[in-house]
């Protein structure tokens, strides 16, 4: 098994060459499209050797969008914020409802516990416009419409299942001794709670809470549905971006490194968390 | 005395407590969650009504016919056609990747693990974002791969603009998006494998491929199966890459499920037909998620049972 063969080596290090040139130019091409210009971008052929400008990143944060014609003002930025915003909300109140949640489910083996933990799995699954499209007739008539609570809410079907099932698998890993031990020694419920069970299942709180948020912050669909103009991430605003007439490729390409940017870095910041919260914790990473 | 009582009392509230509890800790999260069933009795509702947004007028219970008229709607058919080939085809060809990937990442050496890292940076993107960004590299006029296919001599390729090869171009995008979960699934599984099978196989010279075909496989199938199921449970419900990509077009060559459902409510205005479409889905959907959901915990059980 040991003895490759030179040949054998030669064919592995190639596919692996082109799996990461797939996967990783798009990635790069983008960046390199967002410091050029539409002249260098629209040379042919094509070249990685031109002379890099902050122009486009600065259209963007400025809000002011240099075109051929005229200066456009579009607010960029507005999405970017509104993306913060909903994700980092998003995911706290997810946190708050569905830490104690699973706690209950993981220890308390209540009737219709199982049943109810299904349930809000299976949200997870269904399509989301099942549920979004008489939301949006709903949230009209209730004055929820284009608001950020609207949408804070709705974000919980993304986030609450995500942090349930996952902390509930690492409370159920902790062996509830300790627990009892502390309660004999006279500790309230909810002190135990804190001081016992919280800490040893943090890393699973946070693999969740991180993973909550990318998927908060890639979500498109709800906002789509549900976002007016002023409310919407920059998932759904890039695309109102790109359809825009005479804005510059730059702008476009630059606009979408800064949308990545943080789900990229925080990724690669937390890689670790990552395998194991997206299978569920089915697969020990 | 006056001491027991209270006692007695502080055990009672106790008691109380320790019933109530677990429904207390979890009121707040079901709460919110009802707030998600009501819309969704709304959509069956909806599904059998004769009800378009534009005619409120003559909104009316029609019972089973915006089901029954799928029977001779060929725009259902096509939809129910497109949605399957694109489940069928992106989890087919991300499979066939993935597990080829993580068998060449199999081994723990500093090269592979930063490889597996940098392939998390795709499935971290969002999926309208990395649309948006083939588009860019697939425009007619500066597009690199429109540009490097002109150079191996194909002039008239028009990616997600024409029908022949709309459908392949968003699959390209799903497969890179997508692919990296697969891998990372397959990869954990491959290296949680126990090493005895394979040292007995490699003092009896089983040949490589053989072993592949007579462990590796056979062991890693529970992996294998709970990554198609996800992925097929995703993909025909896929939205974003094709929304952002073409707007189910052109034409109607990429109308799947959501995305018909989304042009019908939003365009056409006609909630019925989009609220019967969606019930359909959330039938296949319902269906696949029981298989997976049963089969996820058998997994996990064995991910506890070896930690």
């Amino acid at each position: 098994m040991e003895h490759t063969s030179t040949l054998e080596k030669v064919l592995r290090a190639s596919a692996l060459t082109a799996v990461v040139i797939f996967f990783m130019f798009p990635i790069f091409w983008i960046i390199l499209m967002s410091f050029q210009t539409n002249e260098t971008i629209l040379r042919v052929p094509p070249s990685m050797i031109f002379e890099p400008t902050l122009s486009n990143y600065r259209g963007i944060i400025t809000g002011q969008l240099e075109t051929n014609a005229a200066t456009l003002e579009i607010n960029f930025m507005r999405n970017l914020w509104n993306s913060v915003f909903l994700s980092v909300s998003s995911v706290a109140v997810a946190l708050a409802l569905g830490v104690p949640a699973a706690y209950a489910f993981a220890r308390h083996k209540f009737r219709g516990s199982e049943d109810i933990a299904f349930t809000l799995l299976s949200f997870r699954f269904a399509p989301p416009l099942l549920v979004l499209l008489p939301l949006t007739l709903y949230f009209q008539q209730i004055g929820l419409a284009d608001t950020y609570f609207g949408l804070v809410w709705v974000y919980q079907l993304i986030c609450l299942p995500l942090i349930l099932w996952i902390v509930r698998g690492y409370f159920e890993d902790i062996s509830p001794d300790i627990e009892y031990a502390y309660r004999i020694a006279g500790h309230s419920w909810f002190a135990t709670f804190r001081k016992i069970a919280l800490p040893l299942a943090g890393p699973g709180i946070a693999a969740a809470g991180l993973l909550a948020f990318i998927f908060a912050w890639n979500n498109f669909i709800f906002a789509l549905v549900l976002a007016s103009a002023d409310k919407q991430p920059v998932t759904v605003g890039a695309l109102a971006f790109i359809t825009a007439s005479g804005i510059q490729y730059g702008q476009i390409a630059a606009g979408i490194v800064l949308s990545v940017a943080p789900t990229l870095a925080l990724a690669l910041y937390a890689q670790r968390y990552l395998v194991e919260g997206l299978s569920l914790g089915a697969v020990k990473g | 005395m006056t001491m027991t009582a209270a006692v007695q009392q502080k055990r009672r509230r106790f008691k109380i407590g320790k019933r109530t509890l677990p429904y207390l800790l979890s009121l707040p999260a079901l709460l919110v969650c009802i707030g998600i069933l009501i819309p969704f009795f709304t959509a069956v509702f909806y599904s059998l009504q004769r009800y378009r947004l534009s005619q409120p007028w003559a909104r009316q219970m029609n019972w089973g016919e915006n089901y029954l008229n799928f029977i001779t709607d060929s725009g259902f058919w096509n939809t129910l056609n497109v949605s399957l080939l694109y489940a069928g085809l992106t989890v087919v060809l991300q499979l066939l990747l993935g597990l080829g990937i993580a068998l060449l990442l199999q081994k723990r050496t500093k090269v592979n693990n930063f490889i597996s890292i940098m392939l998390l940076m795709p499935l971290m993107t969002a999926p309208a974002l990395a649309a948006l960004m083939w588009k860019l590299m697939t425009n007619p006029g500066f597009g690199i791969l429109s540009y490097l296919l002109t150079l191996v001599g194909v002039d008239d390729f028009r990616w997600a603009a024409s029908s022949d090869t709309a459908l392949f171009t968003v699959i390209l995008v799903d497969t890179w998006v997508y692919t990296p979960f697969i891998m990372i699934l397959l990869l954990a599984g491959l290296r949680s494998l126990p090493k005895q099978p394979f040292e007995a196989a490699a003092l009896d010279n089983v040949p490589r491929l053989q072993q592949f075909w007579r462990i590796t496989l056979p062991m890693l199938t529970p992996y294998i199966l709970t990554a198609t199921l996800f992925r097929l449970l995703e993909s025909i419900q896929q939205f974003d890459i094709i929304y952002a990509m073409t707007q189910g077009g052109p034409g109607d060559t990429l109308t799947v499920f959501q995305v018909e459902a989304y042009l019908n409510f939003f365009q056409s205005t006609n909630v019925g037909r989009s609220a019967a479409l969606l019930m359909i889905l959330w039938a296949i959907t319902f269906f696949i998620s029981n298989i997976f959901i049963k089969n996820w915990l058998r997994l996990r059980e064995r991910a506890r049972g070896e930690a």
